[in-house]
């Protein structure tokens, strides 16, 4: 399977955008998951369903928003370009939109496995004489370490799956922002291009089956290594 | 003084309001559930920070809201043993005991500890795989790990099954025959506090009802009410004489000899004894033709007869003091009053060999 260089450079464009979406709103989402399992405060449920709203509202108008927001005339878009950073019809916007995306996903994994593990676990480190950050690093960390390396999957593959809102936020030029999906919607809009669909839709299935092998490795790792094996 | 405990919390409609200095050595806090130990013991770590008091540890103020001193648990240096162990689940017995060190300010020993406890074969197992009491042995070396001015522990066998606890009392002796550390030991058990204890602190309702030395306050007939009818007793100090070819040994006591089954320290050591007043009787003239072979001459020294048909009488033996329940109407057929001269009587088997310790 030989593929053209429009493809190549979809797939490559996908896994960048992933990558960085992922890595990028991990920390962010393990922050939040950690505020919504273990700290009780005043608009607790607020923030939870808007780290939930991407799942349940349409993703053309989370990526219409993000456009109204973070356009060039957005409030937040109209503050960043002062800086030199712009998102609207960049790949840097489709990461957005796709962290945006898998953004629940993530802290939901993460949020369960904080729930699992027991927080007299950190008071019995903190009468050891480890203080609250290295409790939580020491003791917590190790032990949800497979619940974020399964919240960073389902990230991954939400972001690699991105449609909706990366192609209303930053459309489909090739090249630039034309990820994996939107090239296949691509192609089977022009005559003759379902050669092309199909090599990408098997594209799709290799590295999402790898992506699924790959994490069911770790986190048998993981799970030997804390004993859980 | 090493600890100096003075605090008032509320806690929905119950209030604790609870005030002791604990000595060096083991001093025990002993109550029913529900009558606040946790709650002290956990004031004492910093977990749970009381409305008012002061909590003074070798001279150090870890709490006293007068002065709006609270120090944060993991300043406090105080070793916590948990009832559940808490071992973390991720690590290996070595990997938990090298928790306790990362934070010390002194290294202790690890090689003393491990031995002190028997961990040796231990160290490479997780604590998935270990035991009840195995799980608490380790817990008690990870705090002594961690260089702790004293060592708290909150029911460490509560959750251990009798043999179990058999298995680790000894270890718990060691610790205290071994460590300078004072301990407090928090315990709902006569028995285990008993073996153990140096200093009793009786709590009840969230409140001190006796303090004092464990000899003392388990002798003492008012006492009676907060330990309970059946594991009411008193401790006695005795030094082995000899082991006989029978299995029994004889012992010496301050006011005579005992001779009893089951005890199994070296000839020449001490031990304590800790003997049920309702294993006791007693007689106004020393008894002839019994099959008891332990007869003390004591002199009364308190008597208490409560609402029911039961007395509780204090009996000085030499410098050891047995405390007896007889029935009130005995107690005054007999005359007995602070003064009175008697003999008490013990069966050699009335000692279970739990009740014997070091």
């Amino acid at each position: 399977m030989r593929l053209q260089p429009e493809e190549w450079a979809a797939l490559a464009l996908s896994l960048k955008v992933s990558v960085v979406a992922t890595l990028l709103s991990l920390p962010l989402a393990l922050a939040i998951a950690w505020l919504l399992a273990r700290r009780d405060f005043w608009g607790k449920s607020l923030i939870s369903a808007l780290v939930h709203l991407p799942l349940v509202l349409p993703p053309v108008v989370t990526g219409y928003l993000l456009l109204l927001t973070f356009g060039r005339n957005g409030a937040v878009g109209g503050f960043l370009e002062q800086f030199g950073v712009v998102l609207a019809f960049r790949w840097t916007g489709a990461a957005l939109a796709a962290a945006i995306m898998g953004f629940p996903l993530m802290v939901r994994a993460i949020r369960l496995a904080i729930e699992a593990v027991d927080p007299r676990l950190e008071q019995a480190a903190s009468t050891l004489g480890a203080g609250r950050a290295a409790g939580f690093i020491l003791v917590t960390l190790p032990l949800i370490a497979p619940g974020i390396l399964a919240g960073a999957v389902l990230g991954f593959a939400k972001a690699m799956g991105e449609f909706g809102a990366t192609i209303t936020f930053v459309a489909n030029i090739p090249g630039q922002t034309q990820t994996l999906p939107s090239a296949i919607y691509a192609f089977l809009q022009v005559p003759g291009g379902e050669g092309s669909a199909l090599r990408l839709v098997a594209l799709s299935l290799a590295v999402a089956l790898g992506a699924v092998l790959i994490s069911e490795w770790l986190s048998r790792r993981i799970a030997q290594r804390i004993g859980r094996g | 003084m090493s600890l100096s405990v003075n605090i008032t919390h509320r806690l929905g409609d119950f209030l604790l309001d609870v005030a002791f200095d604990a000595s060096p050595g083991v001093t025990a806090l002993l109550g029913p559930s529900g009558s606040g130990k946790t709650s002290v013991a956990n004031s004492i770590s910093g977990l749970l920070r009381p409305f008012y008091g002061h909590v003074h540890l070798r001279e150090r103020a870890l709490l006293d809201t007068a002065k709006d001193i609270f120090v944060p648990p993991h300043k406090r240096r105080v070793g916590y043993v948990f009832q559940d162990g808490r071992l973390f689940p991720h690590l290996t017995v070595e990997g938990n005991l090298r928790f306790g060190m990362r934070f010390a300010k002194e290294a202790g020993n690890p090689a003393e500890v491990i031995d002190l406890l028997g961990l040796g074969t231990l160290l490479h197992r997780r604590p998935g795989t270990l035991s009840g009491g195995e799980k608490q042995r380790v817990a008690m070396a990870r705090a002594l790990m961690s260089d702790p001015q004293i060592l708290v522990m909150d029911e460490p066998l509560a959750a251990l099954d009798e043999p179990r606890k058999e298995e680790i009392l000894p270890y718990l002796e060691g610790l205290r025959d071994q460590s300078d550390i004072p301990i407090l030991y928090v315990s709902h058990s006569v028995a285990e506090v008993a073996r153990l204890a140096d200093d009793l602190v009786i709590l009840q309702g969230g409140k001190v009802v006796c303090h004092g030395s464990a000899e003392e306050v388990l002798s003492d007939p008012a006492a009676i009410p907060f330990v309970g009818v059946r594991e009411a007793g008193s401790i006695l100090r005795a030094k082995v004489l000899e082991h006989g070819p029978d299995g029994l040994s004889r012992l010496a006591i301050s006011g005579g000899e005992l001779v009893l089954p089951g005890v199994t320290a070296d000839e020449g050591s001490n031990i304590r004894i800790r003997v049920l007043s309702q294993d006791i009787l007693l007689s106004s003239r020393r008894p002839e033709g019994l099959s008891s072979r332990n007869i003390l001459a004591v002199t009364v020294e308190a008597l208490r007869i409560g609402d029911g048909p039961g007395a509780a009488v204090s009996l000085r033996a030499g410098e050891d003091r047995l405390l007896a329940r007889i029935t009130a109407q005995a107690a005054r057929e007999m005359g007995l009053e602070p003064g009175t001269r008697c003999f008490a009587i013990l069966k050699a088997t009335a000692v279970p060999k739990g009740s014997i310790g070091r």
